[in-house]
């Protein structure tokens, strides 16, 4: 399962890049979205499948899942939410301000330099 | 959402309400079972962005009348204050303290300075999430 | 209590804006005033201990474990400059009160770069760990920086700040360097233990060390050919240059020159370095003096020049070590020279520079040229002016007369040495010393006589000129009292504060200050020393009489074979269009193309790391079976990215992004981690909340044509992206070199953390840092989006334009 897995996580981000190299800003957006999905299931992958059950102690249980992987892709899903929110506004800003979603035109005005 | 939706405003009444408790149990039952301040947090921010999406940023606002930065504020200082505490007392930043009491009502039961850490995280998710949520709507 | 005084200016800095702010009536300058005050009264008492050769110390632990402290070590030598710092210092200020108008000025600006300054420099002179030296040390350059920049709307000012700390810093870095080699040879961090450490000349750095010392040293006491920045330095407001760059943080170089001469002087190169450039310096800085035609910049080099004529003094000092019971040869005469006439030079320059900033002010100029004949209108300015200036030109009855007739003995005491090809070379040394006091006294005089005889030319002053107001004057007056009082009371100066300070510079001849004897007397009999003060005189006289005449001949020197061109040279054709040339060829200014940057470098050292370290290894049999629903999610998964990526509008592209959202937190449920599957769960959620609330704002997805040259770069980057993560992916699972931190978390959980939910556990109490920093950047992105949205500056600035 973790061969699979890491050959998806490959598929993710190449996705993830492909689309952050666009020149749409709401592809760069839905791109690094893709690019965490595929960042944590890289972490999981990495740390092993195995384990009989969640992390959480219970009688007779010894065979848990590895606990600390799943505790750093938790604090960065929370941190990738806020990232993606902070893309999201930027890119609406950006557009209402510029009046254009093509980052090869967005090269500030001449005044700014 | 002008349209008078009175299905979805009544139903969402009721299961605000069932978030909101499954969010607060989510929180406290963190250490011991499945949840914590990350989960909790963003339940209840969706059970708000339900009132909202069936309402409308207004009448939330007039209902919960919160100021989310202030949430934000004071679950960063619980979270950071929880942390330093320790060093008044001669012990190492992040020194958690947790013992067993048995109290009337609810029994034998943990209380666990964690939790307050906890809090602090729960505090901030919410007002960030709502933080967001409400200044993209209110954007015309 | 000793090491708090340090900080003692820069804490009641803090309270400056307040006082600034609130008390207008009063000029904050007087709140100021107090703490130089209190500090030179403070150090005073320490003269008691001192004098007998002893010393007070005290220590301010700062990063224990790397045993780094505060130390304040005051011995004779740290007492004389911390009671510079402070006496000149309270004179400075209560000068800068009168200098600087209360209602015009930045005072709290000012006066916090001041108090920065002061604690710096007495954190320099009292540090006896070599860390926290260098520390003070280049606050120093920062605070510097700051003053010298004060009236930073002129272009001058900026240019002359960042030019001194751009040398002095980068002096300061290489001083580092040598500390450290220092310190790392004698196993000590202490100055104090360093020099008890004996001869460390048989360690492998020494002399690296030793050169890296003195550039730090000669960059900060604007030695030859460092000097450059102290000209361009004097755009700073005249009470600065009167303390930073004339009587104090110049002097920290020499400081650090004699402390560390104990260590160092054992090196011949020590020796032929100080000494040489310190002459070299002093005949320089006073032939370029008497071109000068800004009194500051005369001012200026004659203080480089003055500098210099202390540093070869420090530097024939150390030739008493190579002498056989030097404390009773000419040989003893160098050191307390040298810490003499640094006395000496802070009385007279201290009040030169603050008669130049009261002619400045009170007539609108200081170009030379233009002034003259102010003699009947400032008489009290003159007077000082003449004290001090005929004191540098060491002229007898004043103070400067009797270092300068000791300074020509030392340097006719270089003829006697015969070691390390002195006996050849040394004759250069009086030779040069003697030139150059010519040429002082020739500065000297052109500085008094152009501005305060001649011809009164009231056509070509910017303001009608009047004497300064009495304030003002006090600190020059005292100043010159002392340059007089010191020519009759020389031993008593030498008994309380020079003959400790030699006692610290050379502690290879005394033991103790009384042992230091050397008697300093007007009159010795008509000795060569005398016979060549007579010459500079007459010669003197002679050149300033006909200095009209050959003052043009500085002119033939072309303008483009100066330092001040090289500098400018380096500075500018080097580093800034040298370098943006270069940064232009690949800073394309497309975002995009920075990204290829990235990845592309990120999968060449990735890929190439793995296959040249042979870490790519694949263990196909060990791993947790496939079921066949997983198969199914991973489908889904493939869809929904496919969707994603080719979706022709923001909907099927949100939603292919959705769906991968959701089979994620599928994945989370199957490998046993629930809470994560939760919080994906519900973070999905709110996310498409988040986009549907935004999608009214947001741009439609529309076809762009794209190169295709650049298309088959973006494809090539991607997959290389895809490849690289699954070939770690791989090598990841298929090798675990180390055992995992993570069976600790789960024996101890219970026990030491009193939870059962370990993921939870890690997140608040095992790692909680990265929790705690994780809810400060969410509070971050939090209030970045409420400003972007709330704050539109540039919109609002439109309006009121229109």
């Amino acid at each position: 399962m973790e061969i699979v897995m890491a050959f998806v996580c490959g598929f993710l981000f190449m996705a993830a890049v492909y689309l952050i190299l666009s020149r749409s800003l709401l592809r760069i957006i839905i791109g690094t979205g893709l690019l965490s999905h595929g960042a944590h299931l890289l972490i999981l992958t990495m740390g092993g499948l195995g384990g009989e059950s969640p992390p959480v102690l219970a009688d007779g249980v010894t065979d848990y899942a590895d606990p600390l992987p799943q505790a750093l892709i938790l604090t960065a899903i929370v941190i990738s939410f806020g990232v993606t929110a902070f893309f999201l506004v930027l890119a609406y800003r950006a557009y209402q301000e510029l009046g254009t979603d093509d980052t090869s035109l967005m090269k500030g005005s001449d005044e700014d330099d | 959402m002008k349209a008078n939706n009175l299905i979805l405003q009544f139903t969402s009444k009721i299961i605000f309400f069932i978030i909101f408790f499954f969010a607060v149990h989510i929180f406290f039952a963190g250490h011991y079972t499945p949840g914590g301040g990350f989960v909790g947090g963003l339940l209840m921010a969706s059970a708000i962005v339900l009132l909202v999406i069936s309402f409308d940023l207004k009448t939330v606002q007039t209902i919960l009348p919160i100021n989310y930065m202030y949430m934000t504020a004071t679950g960063l200082i619980v979270a950071v204050g929880t942390a330093a505490f320790p060093m008044l007392l001669n012990k190492p930043f992040f020194t958690h303290f947790f013992d067993y009491f048995t109290l009337p009502l609810i029994g034998k039961t943990s209380l666990h300075t964690a939790a307050l850490f906890d809090l602090g995280v729960f505090l901030v998710v919410v007002g960030v999430t709502m933080t967001i949520i409400q200044t993209i709507g209110e954007d015309e | 209590m000793q090491v708090l005084a340090i900080f003692i200016p820069v804490i009641v800095a803090i309270a400056l804006p307040f006082l600034f702010k609130k008390i207008r009536a009063i000029h904050t300058g007087w709140f100021v005033l107090i703490v130089p005050v209190a500090l030179f009264l403070y150090y005073l008492t320490f003269i008691n201990d001192t004098k007998d050769g002893l010393s007070a110390i005290s220590k301010l632990e700062w990063i224990p474990s790397l045993d780094i402290a505060f130390t304040s070590y005051i011995d004779g030598l740290s007492l004389l400059f911390s009671l510079l710092i402070t006496g000149i210092g309270s004179l400075v200020v209560l000068y800068s009160i009168f200098y600087l108008d209360k209602t015009k000025e930045k005072l709290h600006n000012f006066y916090i770069y001041l108090l920065m300054f002061m604690t710096a420099m007495l954190g320099v002179v009292q540090s006896d760990h070599v860390i926290t030296l260098y520390l003070f040390w280049e606050l120093t350059s920062i605070s510097s920086f700051l003053l010298i920049a004060y009236w930073s709307d002129r272009d001058a000012s900026r240019f002359g700040a960042l030019k001194s700390m751009m040398i002095t810093v980068a002096g300061g870095l290489l001083m580092l360097g040598g500390l450290l080699l220092l310190a790392m040879m004698g196993g000590s961090f202490s100055i104090r233990e360093l020099i008890a450490a004996g001869d460390l000349s048989q360690g492998n750095y020494f002399t690296l060390a030793l050169v890296l010392i003195l550039l730090g040293a000669f960059t900060k006491s604007a030695q030859f050919p460092f000097y450059i920045w102290l000209p361009d330095a004097m755009e700073a407001p005249t009470p600065v240059s009167a303390y930073l760059h004339s009587a104090t943080m110049v002097k920290a170089g020499i400081y650090l020159v004699a402390r560390m001469t104990p260590v160092f002087a054992v090196s011949d190169v020590w020796i032929w370095l100080v000494a040489g450039v310190g002459i070299l310096t002093l005949t320089w800085g006073s032939l370029f003096a008497a071109k000068q035609t800004d009194l500051k910049a005369i001012l200026a080099f004659s203080t480089v020049s003055q500098l210099g004529l202390i540093m070869s003094l420090l530097g024939v000092s150390a030739m008493a070590f190579h002498v056989e019971d030097a404390a009773g040869t000419i040989f003893k005469y160098a050191g307390f020279a040298a810490i003499f006439h640094l006395i000496n030079h802070a009385t007279f320059k201290g009040g030169l520079f603050m008669i130049a900033g009261i002619v400045d002010h009170e007539t609108g100029t200081r170009d030379i040229r233009k002034l003259g004949g102010l003699m009947s209108i400032m008489p009290i300015s003159f007077t000082v002016a003449l004290i001090g200036s005929l004191s540098m030109a060491g002229v007898p009855l004043l103070n400067g007369f009797l270092s300068k007739e000791m300074f020509l003995t030392a340097m006719l005491s270089v003829m006697e040495f015969d070691l390390f090809n002195f006996e050849t070379f040394g004759v250069l040394f009086p030779v040069l010393a003697f030139i150059a006091s010519v040429f002082t006294f020739v500065y000297s005089c052109y500085f008094v006589g152009h501005t305060f005889l001649g011809k009164y030319k009231p056509e070509s002053l910017p303001q009608k000129a009047h004497e300064a107001p009495i304030g003002m004057l006090i600190s020059p007056i005292i100043l010159a009292a002392l340059v007089i009082i010191i020519f009759w009371i020389p031993n008593t100066v030498g008994e309380w504060l020079i003959k400790p300070a030699v006692m610290a510079v050379q502690p290879f001849l005394y033991t103790s200050p009384a042992e230091v004897m050397v008697e300093v007397s007007a009159w010795h009999g008509f000795n060569t020393e005398l016979q060549m003060t007579l010459g500079i005189i007459i010669l003197g006289l002679l050149l300033f009489m006909t200095l009209a005449k050959w003052q043009k001949a500085y002119a033939i020197w072309p303008r483009k074979l100066t330092l001040n061109s090289l500098y400018d040279f380096v500075i500018f054709a080097i580093f800034e269009r040298g370098t943006e040339n270069f940064s232009k060829l690949y800073m394309t200014n497309s975002i995009r193309r920075y990204l290829i940057y990235m990845f592309g470098a990120i999968i060449v050292m990735v890929i190439g790391t793995l296959f040249i370290k042979d870490a790519f290894v694949v263990d196909w049999d060990s791993g947790s079976p496939i079921a066949a629903y997983e198969i199914t999610l991973i489908a889904v998964l493939v869809i929904g990215t496919l969707t994603a990526l080719f979706g022709k509008s923001r909907i099927t592209s949100i939603i292919g992004l959705g769906a991968v959202g959701y089979t994620v937190a599928l994945f989370f449920v199957i490998f046993n981690a629930p809470d994560l599957a939760l919080t994906q769960l519900v973070i999905e959620t709110i996310s498409v909340a988040l986009f549907l609330l935004a999608f009214y704002h947001l741009p439609k997805l529309g076809r762009v044509e794209e190169r295709v040259r650049f298309q088959l770069g973006r494809a090539i980057i991607s997959v290389g992206v895809g490849v690289m993560v699954t070939l770690i992916a791989l090598s990841a699972h298929s090798q675990k070199l180390v055992d995992s931190i993570s069976s600790y978390y789960k024996e101890t959980v219970y026990s030491l953390a009193g939870g059962g939910n370990i993921v939870n556990v890690i997140l608040v109490d095992y790692r909680g840092f990265d929790t705690m920093f994780e809810i400060a950047v969410l509070a971050i992105a939090g209030m970045g989006i409420f400003s972007m949205i709330k704050l539109r500056m540039g919109k609002e600035k439109k309006n009121e334009s229109q």
